[in-house]
């Protein structure tokens, strides 16, 4: 059996998510990485969409930021990032969207702006960037987060993106909202009311231990499945893209004089 | 008729203090040298707009040029915080910075809007967020054809937009290439566009489709090549992701953050005298 640490496990939990053709709205960090994973492996024509405007973009790395080179560079079209927000997510023109947060709550909402008050917070973190309008246009949502009681909290300090809070069916929102959160702890879906409940475990993490992560009384599916553990091809794939990212990002840039 | 001047005199001319300043590039072709001339010629009380701050105006607000920041997304992309932005909102260093806070959606509204000189930006947006009660502009609408309820966001107009593009020519016609962001509707939207370029050409060559911000509409252009380091300009140099990398070293300490500013910025006479410096630092 191979090892594999809990990183690759989310990450490959995340891009198996993924089915070939689909249209997915692509975020930096591990999101990227799932998605080209599946790209790479069961997926060859998922479409990837970057924020910045790349449409259909294979690259042979992962980007650093949301606009590298490479992403304009293999991409089938590069259109202004108001035609992305507009004409693409807001249209529904996107089947998943990919998010991450600072904070996670039990409905799916997500905190991206602040720790503490907004007038005067403890940590100002980023902000929004595309995920609201993510978070209500994508036709699902796949949330990636590592599990800790600091991040999955029972109450925000700030909403910044909307899961399944109250009165999402009449607010305009024409996604679906979240549809799973994979952690490092196994994979979080809604019930019918909206609230996250841990429905499939990784072999060798027990589901006391996704609940001790959790900072809400976490319920568990009555017959919690099982994911199988990363193959070694699925292995093989991610750690030649990541070892050729590393590789990519080492070669020093000459400065333009 | 588009004027061509010395970055350092287009600055001097046209930016004075208190003026709302929108220096955009979405990643790429972000207009590094113009910011730093701003630094250079102390400008103060700026209004500073654009979707992602980036390193351009942590260093601004890190200045104390900043009375205001308009944004959307305010990070080191892939690396993490901006330290001197979070150091101005968190703790008023070097004073006290007002934000006006949008999503990316309803900030790219709200250029849109501005560019076809509309009052204001609308959108299926702003839902399930707490945004809209920490921003006094984000407000709503009511469609008359429909009944259903839209968000708006009021037209961004900013005094300057300021450019990086990889050529003009000598009509001062600019031509971008690559990831564009929406650097066409912040150029459009401003009362006055100022390009820096990496290259001034006699003809562009009739190009399909590439985006072209005709010279009716280009201020002002100022050639300076590298202008857009450490982002990048498509084609010409890459972007240096390992200056990205370090700057999260260089901003989180305020005085490492103002030795750097003197030394690279304060103490050198132009864009290409800052390159230089960067370069002898690393030799």
């Amino acid at each position: 059996m191979n090892d594999y640490s809990r990183d690759e496990m989310m990450t490959v939990a995340a891009a198996r998510m993924l089915w070939d053709g689909c249209v997915c709205f692509v975020g930096i960090g591990l999101p990227s990485a799932a998605c080209n994973l599946a790209r790479l492996t069961h997926a060859p024509d998922l479409v990837l969409i970057y924020e910045s405007g790349t449409i259909g973009t294979r690259p042979t790395v992962l980007p650093l930021s949301i606009g590298d080179g490479e992403l304009a560079e293999t991409a089938a079209c590069v259109v202004p990032l108001p035609d992305i927000f507009s004409d693409y997510l807001q249209a529904g023109r996107v089947d998943v969207g990919f998010l991450g947060a600072a904070q996670i709550d039990p409905l799916g909402n997500l905190n991206s702006t602040v720790i503490g008050s907004y007038e005067k917070p403890k940590t100002r973190l980023p902000g929004a960037g595309g995920a609201t309008e993510i978070a209500a246009h994508a036709k699902r949502v796949f949330i990636v987060m590592k599990a800790s009681s600091r991040s999955f909290v029972a109450e925000l300090d700030f909403q910044t993106s909307g899961g399944h809070f109250g009165g999402r069916g009449l607010s305009g929102a024409r996604g679906g909202g979240p549809a799973a959160v994979v952690t490092d702890v196994g994979i979080l879906k809604p019930q019918p009311d909206g609230e996250l409940a841990l429905v499939a475990g990784y072999p060798g993490v027990p589901a006391d231990e996704a609940r001790a992560a959790i900072g809400w009384p976490l319920a568990v599916a009555p017959e919690l499945e099982m994911v199988a553990a990363p193959t070694m091809n699925e292995l093989a794939a991610l750690r030649a893209l990541q070892a050729r990212t590393a590789a990519a990002h080492r070669e020093p840039v000459r400065l333009p004089i | 008729m588009t004027e061509f001047l010395p970055l350092s005199e287009a600055i001097a001319k046209h930016v004075p203090d208190g003026a709302s300043v929108a220096l955009e590039g979405f990643t790429h072709l972000i207009p590094f040298a113009a910011g730093h001339e701003l630094i250079r010629q102390r400008r103060q009380r700026l209004h500073l707009i654009r979707m992602t701050p980036d390193l351009i105006y942590d260093q601004l607000i890190g200045m104390g040029a900043a009375r205001r920041l308009t944004f959307s997304w305010g990070g080191n992309p892939g690396v993490g915080s901006l330290h001197r932005l979070r150091d101005a909102v968190e703790r008023n260093w070097p004073r006290p910075l007002e934000l006006g806070e949008h999503s990316h959606a309803g900030m790219a509204a709200a250029y849109r809007a501005g560019a076809a000189r509309l009052p204001f930006g609308v959108l299926r947006g702003y839902i399930g967020t707490d945004l809209p009660a920490h921003n006094p502009d984000i407000r709503s609408i009511r469609c008359p054809y429909t009944g259903e309820e839209l968000a708006t966001v009021p037209a961004l107009n900013p005094d300057v937009t300021i450019l990086h593009a990889q050529r003009a020519d000598r009509h001062g016609n600019v031509a971008i290439e690559g990831i564009i962001g929406a650097q066409r509707e912040a150029g459009l939207a401003a009362k006055l566009l100022m390009v820096t370029v990496e290259e001034i050409v006699d003809e562009l060559p009739p190009a399909m489709n590439s985006v072209l911000l005709p010279h009716f509409v280009v201020g002002v252009v100022s050639h300076c090549p590298g202008g857009a380091w450490p982002s990048y300009a498509q084609g010409r140099y890459g972007r240096d992701n390992d200056f990205y990398l370090r700057w999260d070293e260089i901003s989180r300490d305020r005085a490492r953050f103002s030795a750097w500013m003197e030394r690279h910025v304060l103490g050198t006479a132009d864009h290409r005298a800052f390159l230089e410096s960067l370069r002898q630092a690393a030799a």
